[in-house]
């Protein structure tokens, strides 16, 4: 008894006040792997039985709309391409750096944290696919969340709406910079700090603002859906709904930005730095 | 020809040694309640519905405890403990101590659990399981990654509600393997 709980005890400390336990934690978590991927099947397999049990008419009608989408999207890319040409040429002029594009990795949710209050989930892709910690993740609407730990096979990611995660953000519309934190268990995001007098109205659409070099430039994050103006309180009471589907998304992106992936290199080996190169795809 | 009479013989000293046998079916079931613990519920579940979780793993680890307190004990709770940090993503520790203390707890008290009635048994089952959140609830309150709510002690209620099922279902599975 007393030797077991001294050691669970001097865990504790050790691990609280030092990261010196990140590599056993890593080592460990891949030999539990197998246990996520099997608590994971339940709701893959209802995934894929959804899939088997489609009608044809109905995956033929989801066939043409997704053709569709990629023939627009396309067209976007392509006139994309030319305005950040035009954009870098620009910037080129008034002598600022020329802005990289981001590259990224497609990873699939495996796993998410069982207690309602930690919205924090787990993903199939791991440093041997080059993730570090502190990188962004992004669904197809917005901004998820940051990866927070990372073992060889999976890693851990916080979302944007736990109430220890904040993102510097700017309202599109009056170019305003706030700070955005979670709200918690309601999936909601808190603008923190907003003047009363601020121009910030229900609507105004939030991106990411890149202050603070974690999070990349011009992400969705949120769309204001309340402002409160309480005269007895210093600042506007101002939430925010996540673009991002927190709850739902199953397939999401890993961002590369390279001075993000400098940093994350200039530790580590440049073996590993090649093949996170290798690794991601365009 | 004396040869059929060699394969009955060779299976035979398989079978017989009866005393450590059947220790598989402790780690499946602690594998079983391991997954349970994390098991994503599906989408149109909403989020609330997780506060009822049962706590899945001291339920199975208090049974082992009473039932075959010379195999399953503090030990054990400490490596359930570690695996389910890692699988939870807390501090290291954390569920080590409070099922060290489940552990305890439980094999200090296993004779007269076992004469205990069903219904008695889940009034303690309520109690250790509720003085294990707070345990979990203290830690991390202390590592300030929590704050303090009434749900926490609802997996506590949910856990004492189902221990019943999970008593007989373990016994049933306890004898019919031979688990000793």
């Amino acid at each position: 008894m007393l030797v077991f709980s001294s050691m669970a005890l001097g865990l504790l400390a050790v691990d609280h006040l030092s990261d010196a336990l990140d590599g056993v934690r890593s080592t460990l978590t891949v030999l539990v792997t197998p246990i996520v991927y099997v608590a994971d099947y339940p709701s893959r397999s209802v995934e894929g039985a959804q899939e088997i049990f489609a009608s044809r008419s109905d995956m033929r009608e989801q066939l043409v709309r997704q053709e569709q989408e990629v023939l627009l999207l396309r067209a976007k890319t392509e006139k994309m391409a030319a305005l950040t040409a035009e954009n870098n040429r620009l910037r080129s002029l008034l002598g600022s750096a020329a802005k990289l594009q981001d590259n990224v990795l497609v990873a699939e949710l495996i796993g998410v944290d069982p207690d309602p209050e930690r919205l924090q989930v787990i993903i199939d892709k791991g440093t041997e696919a080059g993730v570090f910690v502190g990188q962004p993740l992004l669904d197809a609407e917005g901004l998820m969340g940051q990866v927070i730990e990372t073992s060889l096979f999976t890693s851990r990611v916080l979302l944007i709406s736990d109430d220890l995660h904040s993102v510097p953000v700017q309202v599109i519309r009056s170019n305003l910079r706030l700070i955005a934190q979670g709200a918690g268990a309601s999936g909601l995001l808190e603008l923190v700090h907003v003047p009363d007098t601020a121009d910030i109205r229900v609507g105004d659409a939030l991106v990411s603002s890149g202050l603070g070099n974690r999070f990349p430039v011009g992400y969705p994050v949120g769309t204001v859906n309340r402002v409160e103006h309480d005269p007895g309180k210093p600042f506007a009471l101002v939430t925010a709904v996540p673009s991002a589907s927190l709850a739902k998304s199953r397939h999401v992106l890993l961002v590369f930005t390279e001075e993000q992936m400098g940093r994350a290199n200039a530790g580590q080996g440049a073996g590993q730095a090649e093949a996170a190169g290798g690794a991601h795809a365009q | 020809m004396p040869m059929p009479v060699k394969a009955p013989a060779r299976r035979k000293p398989l079978e017989a040694p009866m005393r450590s046998n059947g220790l598989w079916v402790i780690a499946v079931s602690f594998l079983l309640a391991l997954v349970l613990s994390i098991l994503a519920l599906p989408q149109f579940v909403p989020p609330e519905v997780g506060y009822l979780r049962p706590h899945w793993v001291a339920l199975v680890l208090i049974y082992w405890v009473i039932a075959l307190p010379y195999r399953v004990g503090i030990a054990v709770a400490w490596v359930l403990g570690v695996i389910l940090d890692v699988l939870l993503g807390s501090l290291l520790g954390q569920h080590a101590i409070s099922l060290i203390i489940v552990a305890y707890l439980a094999s200090s008290l296993y004779q007269r659990l076992r004469m205990f009635a069903i219904w008695q048994q889940s009034l303690v089952v309520f109690a250790i399981i509720g003085l294990n959140q707070l345990v979990n609830f203290w830690i991390e309150s202390i590592a300030g990654t929590t704050q303090w709510s009434m749900w926490y002690l609802l997996p506590s209620v949910v856990s004492a509600l189902i221990w019943p099922w999970v008593f007989l279902a373990l016994r049933s599975v306890r004898r019919l393997f031979r688990v000793t």
